[in-house]
């Protein structure tokens, strides 16, 4: 006999859990303050006082324009590449069962699974046997690889959900193989789509150890940041762009979480 | 001549006419033949990662067999274990040591924080509260990385919050004494290796909540109370019922907590010591030093580490949490 409401949690277990979370979010949450200090030259806590002077400088600063439009870039056409691979790798081993299908999924999650900074260091050893000059195009290349897994884990759960004699019925309705993807399968996984989208567009935006292999001289917004890390140029300005970032990245996960909630497997967990 | 004509008729109801035109023709092919649809849409992902991926992991294997020429500091391309040897120097054996001593530290850590959490969302939190476990520990885990790292560093520095608290507790003196210490400590948090332990835990945090929490959904409330009915203590009961249980969660996380620390080489550059890690001596290696061969045989070392680490976890039935 189980009962929903449960009995209430030993109150250990409830401050270990709180304990917890407390110190995932915290963190996160002391970047806002400092994105408003008006010290430039330490991180003294507390902050002797408070201004917005540096949203204007931030502003200003056409080298944040400048990292932010590459890094928009780049995710959207890495995006847009991982959501055709992933999206007919996910079509092609839920509905039909082959020989090395296994090996396809092993082969989609790999490029997640391994370090980054193998990935990164293959990329550009590849380049540097090919002699590929580093490019807008290189940097493309290494996101959109690990960014098919994301689309292809949303897909291939929305896949396992949808009916497969549904395809069957549009076909015998007369549809063809095009209208029936139009009319019948985009329609179902569109939302699985999207979220899975919206998670490999957070990915790549925030994705620094394999672009530090593949980038060449240009910069990304966490290239800048990794840069302001190492040799900080002006602080304030690194407090803002944290912020910012963090905001950036904070509404993708949202969305995706309220367009997959009611499946069976929701977007984003396993990154 | 009338039969003929007929005949096209009198089949028509049983097989529907071809649709005509490209669109229509390619419909059909794709109807009848499902094999080829399949190879059309396998071939554009099994191509890419193919070739832009496995051909880079080939690339690079193939180079940890070159080796560097001393004197020139040109590659030699000829086949060579030279490479391999040179990863059995004292000082590189070190940098695998260190790499792997905090790599096990920071998943035992990550198991010990992450399990009440996992357990409180698993068995007590409903609904709303559910939802909030769920966002609470997504959030963090998408956050941008460098930010995190970023944030601790605010809270690590000498002059953070961290001291800051401490002296209004009056525990600077523990601190000072943490510090003191040869291995753990140094001039400040944010330059020892306790900080970087502290910030590898914090990054990999939510990777090991989830599946441990995957795991103990699975478990029925009943079997807890079972236990306590027939007599067993809290503690029995986790170290008999739920521990068991949440073992294929643990090490599913594990997986993750290990391979990301063993890989990652920003985290220590920015917070910690000199002293290397395996990524930082890949990074080092092939660009300042030029070296690509050994850093190569570098990436080769938490490859064969997480193969091993990997088989383990199939046979324990850790992928099944996944």
């Amino acid at each position: 006999m189980r009962s929903d409401r449960g009995p209430s949690a030993p109150i250990g277990l409830k401050l270990a859990a709180t304990g917890g979370l407390l110190f995932l979010h915290l963190p996160i949450l002391l970047i806002f303050v400092y994105a408003f200090t008006t010290e430039e030259k330490s991180f003294v806590w507390p902050p002797p006082g408070l201004t917005t002077q540096w949203f204007a400088v931030t502003w200003n600063r056409p080298d944040v324009w400048q990292a932010l439009s590459l890094s928009v870039r780049v995710a959207a056409i890495s995006t847009a590449i991982a959501l055709i691979l992933g999206t007919l790798c996910a079509a092609a081993v839920s509905r039909t069962k082959f020989f090395g299908r296994e090996t396809i999924s092993l082969l989609v999650i790999l490029p997640i699974a391994l370090p980054g900074i193998i990935t990164g260091i293959a990329l550009r050893s590849a380049f540097a046997l090919a002699e590929i000059p580093f490019s807008f195009w290189t940097i493309v290349l290494g996101h959109a690889t690990f960014c098919v897994v994301v689309v292809y884990n949303n897909a291939v759960a929305r896949f396992r959900r949808t009916s497969g004699s549904m395809i069957e019925a549009s076909m015998d309705l007369g549809a063809d193989g095009f209208q029936t993807f139009r009319h019948v399968v985009l329609p179902n996984i569109a939302t699985a789509l999207l979220a899975g989208g919206m998670l490999a567009f957070a990915l790549s935006f925030d994705e620094v150890i394999v672009t530090t292999f593949t980038a060449g001289q240009q910069q990304t917004v966490p290239i800048w940041m990794l840069e302001e890390l190492i040799r900080p140029r002006q602080r304030p300005v690194t407090n803002v762009v944290a912020m910012v970032v963090v905001l950036v990245t904070l509404l993708p996960i949202l969305a995706a979480y309220y367009l997959t909630r009611d499946g069976d497997q929701i977007a984003g967990s396993g990154k | 001549m009338s039969l003929d004509a007929a005949m096209p008729r009198a089949t028509a109801p049983a097989i529907l006419p071809g649709s005509g035109g490209v669109r229509g023709g390619l419909s059909d092919l794709f109807w009848r033949r499902p094999q080829f649809l399949l190879l059309l849409m396998l071939l554009p992902p099994v191509l890419w990662l193919g070739i832009v991926y496995i051909g880079s992991l080939f690339a690079l294997l193939l180079q940890s067999f070159f080796s560097i020429d001393e004197f020139s500091g040109l590659i030699n391309r000829e086949f060579t274990l030279k490479t391999y040897g040179d990863l059995l120097q004292a000082a590189n054996l070190d940098i695998i040591l260190r790499t792997v001593t905090m790599a096990a530290l920071v998943t035992l850590a990550a198991a010990i924080i992450a399990f009440p959490i996992a357990y409180y969302a698993a068995r007590y939190a409903r609904g709303r509260w559910k939802a909030l476990f769920y966002l609470g520990v997504m959030l963090p885990l998408w956050s941008s990385y460098l930010v995190k790292i970023y944030a601790w560093k605010l809270i690590l520095a000498k002059e953070g919050i961290l001291t800051w608290l401490l002296a209004k507790l009056h525990l600077l003196w523990l601190l000072d004494a943490w510090l003191s210490l040869p291995i753990v400590g140094g001039n400040s948090l944010s330059v020892s290796s306790t900080g970087t332990f502290i910030v590898f835990v914090y990054v990999w945090l939510p990777f090991m909540i989830l599946p441990v929490q995957a795991a103990l959904e699975r478990v029925p409330g009943n079997l807890v109370e079972a236990s306590s009915d027939l007599g067993a203590s809290p503690g029995q009961t986790f170290g008999n019922v739920l521990f068991p249980l949440a073992l294929p969660g643990i090490v599913a996380g594990s997986i993750f907590t290990f391979s990301l620390t063993l890989g990652d080489y920003i985290i220590p550059q920015i917070i910690g010591t000199s002293r290397l890690f395996i990524g930082q001596a890949v990074y080092s290696q092939q660009g300042t030093a030029g070296n690509i061969p050994l850093a190569a045989a570098f990436t080769v070392v938490p490859i064969v580490i997480m193969g091993f680490y990997l088989w383990g976890a199939k046979r324990m039935g850790a992928f099944d949490a996944l």
